[in-house]
């Protein structure tokens, strides 16, 4: 392909303003190669060029903080010389062409980010939506997304600990996948993607080189429809036997102190990877494409460049240090290989051989990236939405039938079917297993844990996206702190329509608010994340989500605290208040055909009194389970912890106030249930209350099964009735 | 006691099975590279640890058993010495030929990780002599081929000669049909060679040997090694 | 230069479920008088060999060493030229 249609640029993806800034970067006109340099770069995948403003009103500092926004992954400190570096990232677009291969690569993707760092991976989890699995392609993406993470990470030896999944129509043509790795590092070993010290060489080590997943990254960029189907070459192949080979590789080089600067090559390939590190370095790179390790021949410049073969990194030594880093890859059968070195022009310079093939700032491909400020503007139907009256509707006709209904909702139900398929175990770090309100993993030689989850409920989000974002932050939290973690920081990952059109970008705007908001008050700054745009089929988006997955940390590992039930007789808590909401609850969904109306409320300041109460009982070891209401409500959380320890409740719920199906199944925040000793039940109580928190009686431990009683309601199930629904919807739905 | 755990390109339980041979058990532990040719000091045992050696690439195992270090770990069980497979390190063993049958792909076809409970069939082997004959153990698995196969015959000599060590069953100890949830033969977990001192199981002991991760009855498999080295083993030579 | 295309298949005692399941799915799409699948592996191997003799026992050897494994699996090839 030569320069000779008429605007080359605009099939790439670039706007005619954009070309005319390169022109100007460049004061000259571009040649193909860098035209295709610009062109991903410039995507949004990796300038966030239109979220960019946005995004800058995070708070992203705090004294825990050691790397935010701008690196591979953030970091946060968690004492003893040691630090936690996590990443989350979207593979929406890959996975929806090829559910397997997509989903596999964003698990290899997100893997390579972290231990980058210097951090070596511990966990991963991960954060999915696909459309209803009464659609037979739904059931196709499911199936094939679960076993593409399980594939890499199961065999790369990472354990899959946690994470969610939802299923609605919106997400029917453009599933999201999102993959959250979590690592652990000493301070010392912290590296950055950066090309310092003019005169160091310049190394590609790992994988070698093909034509694969050519302008990925602009195809992330894209809305889907029917031609993407042919757009399969895009879709890169992962190899995780060669990430372990490459991931034990790297750790073992940055021990011996010889990296001055280590980048994955994801997105973009070596184009992002070199002219970031020089970026960021200040620096510039030359580099000879003819020396880098091809799979296949007759690779040209701009094939090399922005190939997206998987399980490489560019590495940049200490001069004079090549062979000791070659001896090391050698040893794991892997390439490494220098192919140019750093420079003191700024100046991002490709060779092939002599010849010079590209030649651009390399801040011209990053920073100086155009940024948009995109119009904001509020869906027209959505004030009407959201005024949807809900007290007028009718009650069920029989709750206890309602409420095995929405335990057997695919949202709701068990998620086992998708965690068995995981290795959540090896490591023997697991502490808290999948299916808790968040992971828990050890610190070997230290009596540290690190609590991790993923959280967001799209539907708030849609229907109010400032009170949804700050639902998603809070709930993650609300996650954390239900095993005693204290949480640390956030990464996020942003999965919305197209930005340019007004609605969405609102959309985008205010969920960023609510999420900015819930970070500042509870003391979780954000240390990175992702955004994908373009979320759309056919022109519809998916539901605004922005996925927030956060870290805490439990300081004494023998004090972790889980959701189930564990005596017979203790008494049986809530912390916090019910209230009348049925707003975007899966049970107005499910019985009304309803998705309207607002939001449950969530104010930040009893959020923060439930979550310091609830941390402070767990530390001082007065109650003996910690679990908080999420979808589904009050009962479905009751059925959740009386199944965790096989225990079943005496429970009454006596506010007469309240309509039952809200009392039962409204999605109300900020609520935690507990379970304390009888010895206990004082102490707690007045703990509650010197946090102002309100605290009621809902029942004791007792037998098996769950009686909920209530003024006009009954609900009397055995535990293996509500088990069979439970744990019997997915792998029922899955096998039709 | 000495263990050397071996790794290949893509073991990923190795770790876990040095951390508890030294931190749990407190013997010592050396990790040695599938590539060197010969055990640079004497071992007492040699433990085969899970996951995805050269990536389990053509079948589970079937690379590995030309590692070099292989040829080692042959001549040592050759001359008695004890031998512990786990998952991967099973596949190992039954491509190596040291153990009879093979691993297939689970009857489900998935990925398969949970707790499983395995009756101990047969306690007086150099892996098991700290249990109880009969006695229930809840140990997890974590395998897409795990399987087990083998002819009539075999089963028929394996029976015989007491080499199932563990089954799948009940948290009662009943081997039902509906336990044996990848389709192995005969609801085999784990098996012994005829000589009995080498040992292959695809569940995972080394994942709950710390009651922090459930439970730690796992231990005992290798508790059971360092006891029946320090002779108090019935089968003790 | 020969190629070989080796065929790796179960051995028919051995169970096969992802035969099962494919032929399940191709019930389901109608094809209802699919009478058993079997899935095995295909493998293209290039050697230099002196002639097809000396081929046919390089291949032989792969065959039995390393591609299947006699427990559970039965292999053939064919054996090209060029």
């Amino acid at each position: 392909m030569e320069n000779n249609t008429g605007k080359p640029w605009v099939e790439l993806g670039l706007t005619d303003y954009e070309y005319e800034m390169i022109k100007e970067i460049l004061a000259r006109e571009p040649n193909y190669v860098e035209l295709g340099m610009f062109s991903v770069m410039w995507s949004e995948h990796c300038s966030y060029k239109n979220s960019r403003p946005v995004l800058k009103t995070f708070p992203t500092e705090g004294a825990q903080v050691l790397e935010g926004p701008g690196e591979n992954a953030g970091v946060v400190d968690i004492g003893d010389g040691l630090a936690v570096a996590f990443k989350v990232e979207s593979h929406n677009h890959p996975s929806a062409i090829e559910p397997y291969q997509g989903a596999a690569t964003g698990v290899g993707g997100i893997i390579r980010d972290v231990f980058t760092m210097g951090a070596r991976p511990i966990a991963l989890l991960n954060s999915l939506r696909f459309g209803t699995l009464s659609s037979a392609r739904s059931r196709y993406l499911f199936n094939g997304v679960v076993s593409g993470i399980a594939g890499y990470g199961n065999c790369i030896g990472i354990p899959t600990v946690g994470g969610e999944v939802y299923f609605h129509p919106s997400y029917e043509g453009n599933p999201i996948v999102n993959a959250m790795c979590v690592g652990i590092l000493e301070h010392k070993d912290l590296a950055k993607g950066v090309a310092s010290g003019v005169g160091n060489p310049v190394m590609v080590v790992g994988a070698k080189t093909g034509r694969d997943g050519i302008r990925g990254a602009s195809f992330a960029s894209e809305e889907l429809n029917e031609a993407s189907e042919e757009k399969r070459p895009a879709v890169q192949v992962g190899d995780p036997f060669m990430e372990k080979l490459l991931m034990e590789a790297c750790l073992e080089l940055i021990k011996t102190g010889y990296v001055v600067g280590m980048q994955d090559m994801g997105a973009a390939g070596l184009t992002s990877s070199s002219c970031e590190m020089a970026s960021k370095g200040g620096t510039g790179i030359e580099m000879d494409v003819a020396l880098i390790p091809r799979r296949e021949k007759g690779m040209n410049p701009y094939e090399i460049m922005l190939s997206e073969s998987q399980e490489r990194m560019l590495v940049v030594p200490m001069k004079g240090k090549e062979d000791e880093v070659q001896s090391i890859f050698r040893k794991w059968g892997l390439d490494a290989v220098v192919v140019g070195t750093v420079t003191d022009d700024g100046i991002l310079r490709i060779k092939e051989g002599e010849k010079v093939v590209a030649e651009i700032p390399a801040k011209g491909l990053t920073e100086m990236c155009p940024v948009f400020e995109r119009e904001a503007k509020m869906p027209e139907k959505l004030a009407e939405i959201q005024k949807c009256n809900l007290m007028e509707l009718p009650e069920p006709a029989n709750y206890q039938k309602t409420f095995l209904d929405l335990l057997s909702r695919p949202t709701i139900a068990s998620k086992e079917w998708v965690y068995e398929q995981y290795d959540y175990m090896v490591g023997i770090n697991t502490v808290v297993r999948p299916g808790a309100d968040a992971a828990v993993v050890r610190v070997k030689g230290t009596k540290k844990g690190i609590a991790l989850t993923i959280d967001c409920n799209s539907r708030y989000v849609y229907l109010n996206p400032y009170v949804g974002g700050k639902i998603a932050v809070s709930e993650a939290a609300r996650n954390l702190v239900c095993t005693g973690a204290k949480p640390l920081g956030v990464t996020d990952c942003i999965n919305f329509g197209n930005p340019e059109k007004p609605e969405i970008f609102w959309q985008f705007k205010e969920a960023a608010r609510g999420i900015g908001e819930a970070c500042r008050a509870l003391n979780t700054p954000v240390t990175g994340g992702n955004v994908s745009f373009y979320n759309e089929t056919k022109g519809e988006a998916v539901f605004p989500t922005p996925t927030v997955g956060m870290v805490g940390l439990i300081e004494d590992i023998e004090k972790v605290c889980t959701l189930n039930f564990k005596n017979q007789d203790d008494i049986i808590y809530l912390l916090g208040e019910n209230s009348d909401e049925l707003g975007g609850s899966e049970f107005l969904v499910m019985y009304h055909g309803l998705e309207a109306g607002m939001p449950p409320d969530l104010d930040l300041e009893k959020e923060i009194a439930l979550q310091e109460c609830t941390l402070k009982l767990i530390k001082e070891g007065l109650i003996n389970s910690a679990h908080d209401c999420s979808e589904g409500g009050l009962s479905v959380a009751l059925a959740e912890c009386c199944l965790a320890g096989g225990m079943g409740a005496q429970i009454r719920l006596e506010e007469s106030t309240l309509r039952p199906s809200s009392l039962l199944f409204g999605e109300t925040q900020s609520r935690i249930i507990i379970s304390v000793s009888r010895e206990s039940a004082d102490k707690v109580k007045a703990m509650a209350q010197s946090h102002s928190l309100a605290i009621s009686k809902l029942g004791v431990v007792q037998g098996k099964s769950l009686v909920i009683n209530g003024n006009s309601f009954t609900i009397n199930l055995t535990l293996n009735e509500i088990e069979a629904r439970y744990k019997g919807a997915i792998p029922c739905l899955m096998k039709g | 006691m000495k263990f050397a755990v071996i790794v290949f390109p893509g073991s990923n339980c190795d770790a876990d099975c040095y951390h508890v041979v030294k931190e749990v058990i407190g013997q010592d532990a050396d990790y040695v590279w599938h590539q060197d040719e010969t055990f640079k000091t004497q071992y007492d045992c040699i433990v085969l640890p899970g996951g995805f050696s050269y990536g389990d690439y053509l079948r589970t195992g079937s690379i590995a058993k030309f590692s070099p270090i292989m040829n080692e770990v042959i001549k040592f069980a050759n001359q008695g010495g004890l031998v512990l497979g786990i998952c991967n390190g099973f596949q190992i063993l039954t491509e190596a030929g040291l153990l009879p049958g093979a691993l297939v792909r689970n009857k489900g076809l998935k990925f398969v990780c949970k707790d499983t409970f395995l009756k101990v069939e047969n306690n007086e082997t150099p892996f098991t002599l700290d249990y109880t004959q009969d006695q229930v153990i809840q140990v997890p698995v974590a395998h897409g081929e795990g399987a087990y196969v083998c002819d009539e015959n075999t089963l028929e000599k394996l029976k015989a000669n007491k080499q199932i060590v563990f089954r799948y069953s009940t948290s009662a100890g009943e081997t039902f049909p509906e336990c044996n949830f990848n389709g192995s033969s005969d609801n085999i977990a784990g098996i012994i060679n005829k000589k009995g001192n080498v040992l292959g199981m695809m569940p995972h002991p080394e994942r709950c040997a710390e009651t922090i991760l459930g439970n730690d009855l796992g231990k005992h498999v290798f508790t059971s090694i360092v006891s029946w080295l320090k002779g108090g083993g019935r089968n003790g030579e | 230069m020969y190629k070989a295309l080796v065929y790796v298949t179960l051995k028919p005692s051995i169970l096969d479920p992802q035969g099962t399941a494919v032929k399940k799915g191709l019930e389901s799409l109608g094809f209802s008088d699919v009478m058993d699948v079997r899935v095995g592996k295909y493998l293209e191997v290039s050697l230099e060999a002196e002639d097809k003799q000396d081929a046919r026992e390089q291949v032989e050897e792969m065959c039995k060493k390393l591609l299947s494994n006699p427990v559970i699996e039965d292999y053939r090839f064919e054996l090209m030229e060029g």
